[in-house]
């Protein structure tokens, strides 16, 4: 802003730096905290003796012999089996944001083109469905996928995690193929092409960083989703995120919840990298809607 | 764009949010209005040597007749809507009359399960949304005021709370709060009461739920309001300066203005988001404490038997809940781009 030109009296820079500070901690820490806990026994990550514990590792070293164990990790991974869980995000997640791009680009960019007053009141219905709380929709789900025998499949979570992502997916397709020039597909169609050759050779070319931004956005949607997954898959079939919940009423009792924070690390740790190679994606995408009005 | 050509283009998505949100809405108000089928009871006679005695039975046969016929279950009217899981008219006027004051009746009225949950979810909503703005304003200027060079590291960092998994988000908070854990024990230590317990109490477990709620979503005010400041015209406020204004007028005159259209569209998505709020109670395992409208739903689906008639008129309640909240954003929005359509 004014950084260059005006130079901060002592006192407020001292303030902005301590802001600073205090929230990368905030915003950091825990997840470090989490993840270095991740290799500790339960007595060193919950001690009610003493904190340090969780840093020398006092009790891990006493119950297996060094101060970093993978026990949880295993324990998770291979003992109850959260690599099934892992595969059937990969599945999910996949197929969530391959589908829903496909049909979010057709519709987002008829409606990006169309001048007709129902695009806008198709729009406006979009909106509202995007607001509904997924967990509402459930119970109307439940009766009929028991009758038809589809429940706790993975291609049912699939379909019904395109549809509840489509709102939000048109919204931002739409406002991206806006900003495409509608000279660039009117005069392919002026040479001869029709709407969807116009639109197959000269718009996917060039969509592609709208598509990746909103491509973003869906998989982090069924990444993290917990409420329409833990409702609609049976054990067998449970992603990432329900199975951790899972965890939390077998393996608490248990004394296992070294299981459940190894599990957490290992999906947040795909999350991480995410961040890392998208982040100007991510902050376009966020800020899209925002600045465009 | 021709008629044909948009139905064609638009016709995948638009069957995938018919089928899938449009009718589960209609199937959740027609469920809400009708409940699950009593059991068919019969009278059976039994005779002995010593007389007769009349039992009541269950007619298994019948009942499951009743059940495959009319799957829905019978036509109960508004009367789920109106139980004590609910809304409770029937116990809202004693309640009244027995209570002493309007802060007696607020307490007894959070013991009925509907009245709980949408006490939390309005206090959530309207407590952290402030709270957001506030500090995702105040962490936009003070990244704004960094070297360029560790802008992106700090931006990187800032999006971590927002973009993990809310349920994952939740619970290494709520690790670290627990009384064996980092926060708990510094919390301990900090107040001297050995004792103190985030799980055990009302109030501490409010508090954190909305500080939960606060650290997930300040980073998109902050995101929001970063690009903002980015866009500030440079020479309205080299004006600003040569006319003599102070670096708070400056602030007050300039930046404010520019980023209110900002503020009232971070505002009406975090009104949204927050409603929802669920997966943090079930991390914090907070049902005790305080329960959202979201978890009521969540619980009565979940549940042994599923109460779908009742998660359907709680619903019903959310949605008719989520619309009052959504109207701003809908009278905005055809503002916005109906008049351009």
């Amino acid at each position: 802003m004014a950084s260059q030109v005006q130079k901060r009296p002592v006192l407020l820079q001292t303030v902005l730096v301590g802001i600073l500070i205090l929230w990368m901690i905030a915003a950091a820490f825990p997840f470090f905290w989490t993840l270095w806990g991740s290799f500790k026994v339960e007595g060193d990550f919950f001690s009610l003796a003493d904190w340090t514990n969780v840093l020398t590792g006092e009790m891990t070293t006493r119950e297996t012999g060094d101060a970093f164990t993978t026990e949880g990790y295993t324990g998770a991974w291979v003992q109850e089996e959260f690599w099934k869980a892992a595969w059937n995000s990969t599945l999910v997640c996949l197929f969530v944001v391959t589908i829903s791009l496909t049909l979010g680009t057709l519709g987002g960019y008829a409606l990006a083109r169309s001048t007709y007053r129902y695009a806008f009141w198709f729009l406006l219905i979009a909106l509202i469905f995007r607001a509904m709380p997924p967990i509402t929709l459930v119970s109307g789900y439940l009766p009929v996928f028991f009758q038809w025998n589809i429940w706790g499949h993975l291609p049912t979570a699939i379909i019904v995690l395109v549809a509840i992502n489509q709102p939000f997916t048109l919204w931002m397709l739409h406002s991206f193929f806006k900003n495409i020039p509608q000279d660039l597909d009117e005069s392919a169609m002026v040479d001869g092409c029709t709407r969807f050759q116009a639109f197959r050779h000269v718009i996917i070319p060039v969509m592609w960083p709208g598509v990746i931004t909103t491509g973003l956005f869906s998989f982090l949607l069924a990444y993290n989703d917990f409420a329409v997954t833990a409702m609609i898959l049976d054990k067998q079939n449970q992603t990432m995120v329900p199975k951790i919940a899972s965890f939390l009423g077998t393996t608490q009792t248990k004394g296992n919840v070294m299981f459940a924070v190894a599990a957490v690390v290992s999906t947040t740790a795909p999350l991480f990298l995410l961040i890392m190679f998208f982040q100007r994606q991510i902050v376009s995408g966020l800020t899209a809607g925002a600045v465009k009005g | 764009m021709k008629h044909s050509a948009f139905f064609w283009f638009v016709l995948p998505s638009a069957v995938a949010m018919l089928l899938f949100i449009f009718f589960p809405i209609v199937s959740v108000v027609v469920q809400s209005l009708h409940s699950a089928h009593e059991q068919v009871i019969i009278e059976v006679e039994n005779c002995g040597p010593f007389g007769c005695t009349t039992a009541t039975a269950i007619d298994q046969e019948a009942t499951a007749t009743l059940r495959q016929d009319q799957p829905l279950g019978r036509f109960a009217g508004l009367e789920i809507y109106k139980d004590r899981n609910h809304l409770a008219t029937a116990q809202i006027g004693p309640l009244w009359e027995q209570s002493t004051g309007i802060g007696d009746f607020i307490g007894k009225l959070m013991n009925l399960p509907f009245y709980k949950a949408i006490g939390f979810t309005l206090t959530f909503t309207f407590v952290v949304t402030p709270l957001t703005i506030i500090f995702g304003f105040i962490i936009a200027v003070a990244v704004n005021s960094a070297a360029r060079a560790i802008r992106g590291p700090l931006i990187f960092f800032s999006l971590l709370p927002m973009m993990v998994t809310p349920l994952i988000g939740s619970l290494i908070l709520f690790w670290m709060v627990d009384a064996r854990g980092i926060l708990g024990t510094t919390l301990r230590w900090l107040t001297d009461d050995p004792s103190l317990s985030v799980k055990a109490d009302t109030g501490l477990m409010w508090i954190m739920l909305m500080v939960y709620g606060v650290w997930h979503s300040a980073p998109f005010a902050f995101i929001v309001y970063y690009a903002g400041l980015q866009t500030v015209n440079t020479d309205t406020l080299e004006a600003a300066r040569i006319d003599g204004a102070s670096r708070w007028q400056q602030i007050r005159h300039v930046v404010i203005p520019h980023l209110l259209p900002l503020t009232t569209f971070i505002a009406l998505m975090q009104l949204m988001d927050n409603f929802r709020v669920f997966e943090p109670i079930v991390s914090f395992n907070a049902s005790a404490h305080a329960t959202s409208l979201s978890w009521a739903i969540y619980n009565d689906l979940g549940g042994e038997t599923q109460q779908l008639s009742s998660a359907a008129a709680t619903s019903v309640l959310t949605i008719i809940g989520v619309a009052i909240l959504l109207s701003p954003v809908l009278i905005r929005t055809y503002r916005d781009y109906g008049k351009a359509a």
